[in-house]
């Protein structure tokens, strides 16, 4: 039982730190606060991540053949942590987390060499095509269809909630290429590039007014054999291993961190009714109480990397540690407008709006934290079943 | 970083599993809360050959040398077995402020007397204003012929009936503010002018108001030094919180397992409970409170442990789990039904004492303004 860190540890975080002071734009999340979506931040991030392409810390995790750094194990943790807390402008975390891996083991070594140089050095963008609009949590009825024509595949359908889907180079997604077989078991996995004609990408507007995902239509769109990804009809399994690479728990909890500073400062600096918001009792127990969450959710996510570092499966703690801290930025959210008071209504990177808008903000797109990367729903039942031995 | 517990905890923790399993079944617990001491001194006898009672002393006081964390994962294993004994009373509340303060005299007269099962004692802390801070403290002790003369009225005293000597947190003088002025008296439970009244609690456990009317005791009866005993005795608050924090780990841990349990097998409308969502999402929600419980109090003890400073961690994890303990335990009785709710059933043992750890050592509101002050606010 050890919560501390080693020297070298210790030495490694300050030299993310020192990265990280080094390469972020002045003022970033202080003075400079961007829009997800807008085109500066999406500017700033691809040359960030670019940035971590070039040291080889985009894909640090992956196996050393195939460019990973071979770190112990708890100083990804502390990179991923580090880069939580400072919000950095990463874009693409989907290729080396979820598809780069998947590609290393599913791959032939033609798709290798094509597509994770591109991935690893931050350049190639990738949107995730898996939900559709008549399948998102129960994602395995998915009805977009590939179907083989000579040497080609013919891929027809519609995706959505295709976050960054009008930046995108390439397109991962899952297609069925056998709708006679049982749902799971003829769902097949395809890589494609976004210039192939008949793929047409329309930015859906989110209720924060920011146009953060997508629709993607496939009309007859035609791609070379290899653009399978592995066996035909295996799809479905090699995705949901894949999300299984899930790396660290700890973004949540640095996240929200770093907006409970925030909102600290704010309560000192503010006043109402003649006292600071500091001041107020309801206030400083709601304060308290979320700083209490952050670091349950914190030591939670320490001991889920405790057993990662031991190749051990995790237990039902992972995924109940998403369904908590995503909640918990509900509450955040909440907590930081109700301070707010009539102030909180004012709309992000307006005048007059206190740290810059970023609370109102997070108070609408927070909704999603709760149903996007399965629903709070589905993942108490995953916790139930799964994770305890429910009977369904 | 690891959160993992090493060989020697995993040893302390299935061998304490072990032993209470067979020791210290629920039927026993009942005959305990019926029983008028309140718990078995015969099985206490063999806790403290176990070595347990002297588990953190140091070996040169009769004790085993573990640490705090040790400690918390016998106090876990304890809290499941809801043990009733008097350990928490003469090992956290009387033994630690004398292994912190006392001279090299009082520890050898009492560390191995606790460590070999030999004397109990107790801390006399609270009062009728039920604080655990430093303004709490208002029974008087007056300087006379060399000694002390004590007055005035302890509340929710633990095991007092059974105690040999108290430990008495007494006021010596007003100057400087109330974290000044507060000394630790030894007095003998048989003393002329002490009193004892049993109190009757939610939990069963044995609690008492101690009075003193002019409690004569020496010169000796001091442990550490005159007007300075505040910050000992904040420090076995702290131990003795994050101690009470394993116990409900435990507690909940099992009240979580027997719902879980209850789940797969109680069967309605055709089909075990389990099969509906509104039960799995009741399950699933207990994993955060059990779990976050757990890791939020060991990192506490962790650092207790290595003397590092820890007001908002202790008050952090007393806030937690003390309420997801009261939730686990209420989700429980809600999964259970009416069964439940019975007296002959289980779970009510636990619920009860839920209560007690949940408010002793100061409840989740209090430790959350502690933490609001640690936060800068």
């Amino acid at each position: 039982m050890d919560f501390s860190w080693s020297a070298e540890e210790e030495t490694f975080r300050e030299e993310i730190r020192d990265f990280l002071k080094a390469e972020l734009p002045a003022g970033w999340n202080d003075s400079l606060v961007l829009d997800k979506e807008d085109d500066e931040y999406i500017k700033i991030a691809k040359e960030f991540t670019r940035k971590l392409g070039a040291k080889g810390w985009f894909t640090a995790h992956w196996p050393e053949a195939y460019g990973g750094l071979s770190w112990p194990f708890w100083q990804h943790f502390i990179m991923n942590e580090e880069m939580s807390t400072a919000d950095a402008p990463i874009i693409g975390g989907n290729g080396p987390k979820f598809l780069g891996p998947t590609i290393i083991h599913y791959g032939s070594d033609e798709q290798k060499k094509q597509f994770l140089p591109g991935i690893a050095k931050g350049e190639d963008l990738w949107v995730q095509g898996y939900s559709e609009p008549n399948s998102g949590s129960d994602l395995a009825s998915l009805q977009t269809r590939a179907e083989e024509d000579g040497d080609d595949w013919v891929i027809n359908g519609q995706k959505i909630w295709s976050s960054y889907g009008h930046y995108a180079d390439w397109c991962f997604m899952l297609a069925r290429t056998d709708p006679e077989a049982p749902k799971h078991r003829g769902i097949s996995y395809f890589l494609l590039d976004m210039k192939t004609p008949g793929i047409t990408v329309r930015p859906l507007i989110n209720i924060a007014g920011t146009k953060g995902f997508n629709e993607i239509f496939f009309e007859n769109v035609r791609v070379p054999k290899n653009a399978l990804l592995g066996e035909k009809n295996r799809g479905w399994y090699m995705a949901t291993t894949t999300l299984s690479y899930e790396r660290t728990a700890i973004e949540a909890p640095a996240r929200a961190q770093r907006i409970l500073n925030d909102l600290v400062r704010y309560a000192k600096l503010t006043k109402r009714n003649g006292q600071t918001l500091a001041e107020a009792p309801a206030i400083r127990q709601r304060l308290a109480q979320l700083a209490i969450e952050i670091d349950v959710s914190r030591c939670l996510s320490y001991r889920v990397a405790t057993s990662q570092a031991r190749d051990a499966i995790p237990g039902p703690e992972a995924p109940a540690n998403k369904v908590f801290t995503s909640e918990m930025m509900q509450r955040l959210a909440q907590v930081g407008m109700q301070m707010m008071g009539l102030y909180g209504q004012l709309e992000f990177n307006t005048k007059w709006a206190p740290l810059k808008g970023k609370i109102e903000r997070l108070y609408l797109t927070s909704i999603s934290g709760t149903i996007a990367g399965g629903t709070s729903e589905i993942q108490r039942n995953i916790i139930a079943e799964r994770g305890l031995g429910l009977p369904r | 970083m690891d959160l993992s517990l090493n060989e020697e905890q995993e040893l302390l923790q299935s061998s304490a599993r072990d032993f209470l399993g067979a020791n210290c079944p629920t039927t026993h617990v009942r005959e305990m809360e019926e029983d008028s001491i309140g718990y078995s001194a015969a099985l206490w006898q063999e806790i403290a050959d176990l070595g347990w009672a002297g588990l953190m002393f140091p070996e040169a006081y009769g004790g085993a040398g573990y640490g705090f964390v040790e400690l918390c994962v016998l106090m876990e294993e304890c809290g499941r077995a809801l043990l009733p004994s008097p350990f928490h009373s003469t090992v956290l509340t009387f033994g630690l402020p004398i292994l912190l303060a006392g001279s090299e005299a009082q520890k050898q007269h009492y560390l191995p007397a606790i460590a070999s099962g030999a004397m109990l004692g107790t801390l006399a802390l609270t009062e009728p204003s039920a604080s655990f801070e430093a303004s709490g403290v208002s029974v008087r002790a007056e300087a006379r012929h060399g000694g002390y003369v004590i007055n005035g009225t302890k509340l929710f005293v633990l095991n007092a009936h059974t105690a040999d000597e108290l430990l008495v947190a007494v006021r010596t003088s007003d100057e400087g503010g109330p974290e000044n002025g507060i000394s630790l008296l030894l007095v003998p439970c048989n003393a002329s002018g002490v009193e004892t009244t049993a109190l009757s609690t939610i939990a069963s456990d044995r609690q008492f108001e101690v009075s003193f009317t002019n409690v004569e005791v020496g010169a000796e009866a001091l442990v550490g030094e005159l007007n300075q005993a505040w910050p000992i005795l904040k420090q076995t608050i702290d131990h003795a919180a994050i101690a009470k924090c394993s116990e409900m780990v435990g507690i909940a841990q099992v009240a979580f397992d027997m719902s879980v349990d209850y789940a797969k097998n109680r069967v309605q409308f055709g089909r075990p409970i389990g099969t509906f969502q509104a039960i799995k999402h009741k399950c699933a929600d207990m994993v955060i409170d059990v779990d976050g419980s757990r890791f939020i109090t060991l990192r506490a003890a962790w650092m207790l442990n290595e003397g590092l400073e820890a007001p908002k961690e202790v008050s952090m994890a007393k806030a937690w789990t003390s309420e997801a303990c009261r939730r686990v335990c209420a989700q429980a009785h809600q999964i259970h039904g009416g069964i439940g709710f019975t007296k002959e059933y289980d779970l009510q043992l636990y619920f009860r004492r839920a209560k007690n750890g949940e408010v002793f050592y100061g409840d989740a509101d209090l430790h959350r303004e502690v933490v609001a002050q640690e936060m800068g606010l």
